[in-house]
């Protein structure tokens, strides 16, 4: 709802402030108040990052601390996340049709358009992380989480960084997103690699083993879309369309 | 021009696995009318069966460099042309071109349809009169062939003796673009030929450009850039007499490369 008041609010700005369509000082833009849209479209792209950013972070602590209410919020604040993927989709469809953009605003518009997909679907991901951590409650962890919980860490960061670089333009962080990509495969791999063994060992782990395996790749998954995000952001300041991030080719044993 | 919009230029033509013949390769041309100087140094390829948009704000001279590609610029007193400007190799200012041939290979449509005060077929049998067709069947041919060809031949087959002023605007801009191609010109320039036509007779006449820059060469004046992004394969921009970049239509709008051209196709002239 509060997307709604938002946008709301912006519509009334604009109709109470005349002087910011017709009057506008010379030196300005002809098009202020696409510019003020596409502030708010920013705006709102921010808001949904910083929010599905916090439900993976809380998906997270409900694994470690094994509480069943933390996950309960996560798969409620799913609703929320939904919504703001449909609201941006409407204002970038909006925007497309009456605004009829070109260069830089063109790209800025596509890339909102696309960015929220990959958005909602970490937001997804944390949905099915905190579902897996309801599983994971019942009984004490028999395996360590050390190579999950720094594998959480990166993801996390990766996701909060991206939304960074799209509103902040920053290049240089778009690379660093890119970058520590590797470094959540790199954890996955050797995470999967010691779960393998351990409950090739020891049957009794099994379980709780392929729970904690099934949060690993929702986590890996998310960082691509963190790639994903980082890779629209070089797009919108370079007009350059290209895979960052290359697949290694040692992943194939992956699941 | 501009290194940039230069190198925008060559990127052009080596990029797109239809490589294109070039029809007009203009180099360092500058037009005056009188001290004003109109052009100043335009650099630019136009290829065979392309449409070649030209954008910019008003007395930009997108006009002016229009109506040097086939010397109408002339018929004004007191203008100057220097620099190189080949059609198909061949340096049209030097002074053995006949001019009337040359317009002829180069027709030309502008911003208000402008028909003769005749009937629908003598618009078009007018021009292949004067270049010595006289035969009745040869010219009933070509009438019908450059209606047909201006996508209007259906709707005015049975009226051909009726005024052209009978037309509405839309037919009259299709009747003179058929009056253009009855004398089988190369190449085809658009001054604004849409700018005082209604939505849909606008879309039909660029589907109609759609299907001339099969067989002819177009190079388009707009005022609209949505019209010159949705038809043209290569667009220039011009401002003060200067083309400040010219490149593949997608790219000049997706990721232009001159500032000047950024400010200009995102309304942001202050």
């Amino acid at each position: 709802m509060r997307m709604m008041r938002r946008l709301y609010q912006l519509e009334t700005e604009v109709a109470t402030q005349p002087s910011l369509v017709a009057g506008a000082p010379k030196v300005a833009s002809l098009r202020h108040t696409f510019e003020q849209q596409l502030a708010a479209l920013q705006d709102d792209i921010l808001r949904m990052g910083s929010y599905v950013s916090q439900m993976l972070v809380v998906a997270m602590q409900a694994v470690s601390k094994q509480d069943p209410r933390m996950s309960f919020h996560v798969i409620e604040m799913d609703d929320t996340a939904d919504f703001m993927d449909l609201q941006i989709e409407h204002t970038c469809l909006r925007l497309l049709a009456l605004q009829q953009p070109m260069s830089r605003d063109l790209r800025v518009i596509g890339t909102a358009f696309k960015v929220i997909t990959d958005l909602e679907r970490i937001g997804d991901y944390a949905v099915d992380i905190a579902k897996t951590a309801r599983r994971l409650a019942s009984e004490p962890y028999l395996i360590p989480l050390t190579d999950l919980d720094r594998m959480a860490t990166a993801t996390e960061w990766m996701v909060r960084e991206c939304i960074h670089a799209y509103v902040e333009h920053d290049l240089d962080l778009v690379t660093q997103v890119v970058a520590r990509d590797d470094e959540v495969d790199d954890c996955y791999d050797r995470l999967f690699t010691d779960l393998l063994d351990r409950m090739e060992r020891d049957r009794s782990l099994i379980r709780q083993g392929t729970w904690i395996l099934g949060i690993a790749r929702f986590l890996e998954r998310i960082a691509d879309h963190a790639v994903n995000v980082a890779e629209r952001v070089h797009y919108v300041e370079t007009g350059e369309l290209k895979q960052l991030h290359q697949d290694r080719p040692n992943n194939d044993h992956r699941p | 021009m501009s290194p940039t919009a230069q190198a925008a230029g060559n990127a052009a033509t080596l990029d797109g696995a239809t490589k294109q013949r070039t029809k007009y390769r203009v180099r360092d041309l500058n037009f005056y009318y009188g001290k004003h100087h109109a052009l100043k140094s335009i650099d630019i390829d136009v290829y065979e069966h392309e449409i070649t948009a030209l954008i910019g704000p008003s007395g930009c001279g997108k006009s002016s460099f229009l109506r040097t590609l086939n010397r109408m610029n002339e018929v004004l007193a007191d203008t100057r042309c220097t620099g190189s400007l080949l059609l198909d190799d061949e340096e049209i200012y030097d002074r053995r071109v006949d001019v009337v041939e040359l317009r002829k290979r180069v027709g030309m449509v502008f911003q208000k349809p402008n028909p003769f005060p005749k009937s629908i077929y003598e618009n078009i049998a007018y021009g292949p009169r004067i270049h010595g067709v006289r035969r009745r069947t040869e010219l009933d041919e070509i009438v019908e062939r450059s209606l047909r060809g201006a996508a209007l031949w259906e709707e005015v087959k049975d009226v051909l003796k009726k005024s052209a002023f009978d037309l509405s605007g839309g037919q009259q801009q299709r009747l003179c673009i058929a009056r253009a191609l009855a004398v089988e010109p190369e190449v085809v320039l658009m001054d604004e030929p849409c700018s005082a036509l209604d939505p849909i007779s606008t879309f039909r006449i660029e589907e109609l450009m759609e299907e001339l820059k099969q067989r002819y060469t177009i190079v388009l004046v707009t005022h609209n850039m949505y019209q010159a992004s949705r038809v043209s394969q290569r667009t220039g921009f011009f401002l003060m007499g200067e083309l400040v970049e010219v490149g593949a239509t997608e790219d000049l709008f997706e990721r232009p490369k001159d500032k000047r051209t950024d400010d200009y196709i995102r309304g942001r002239f202050g």
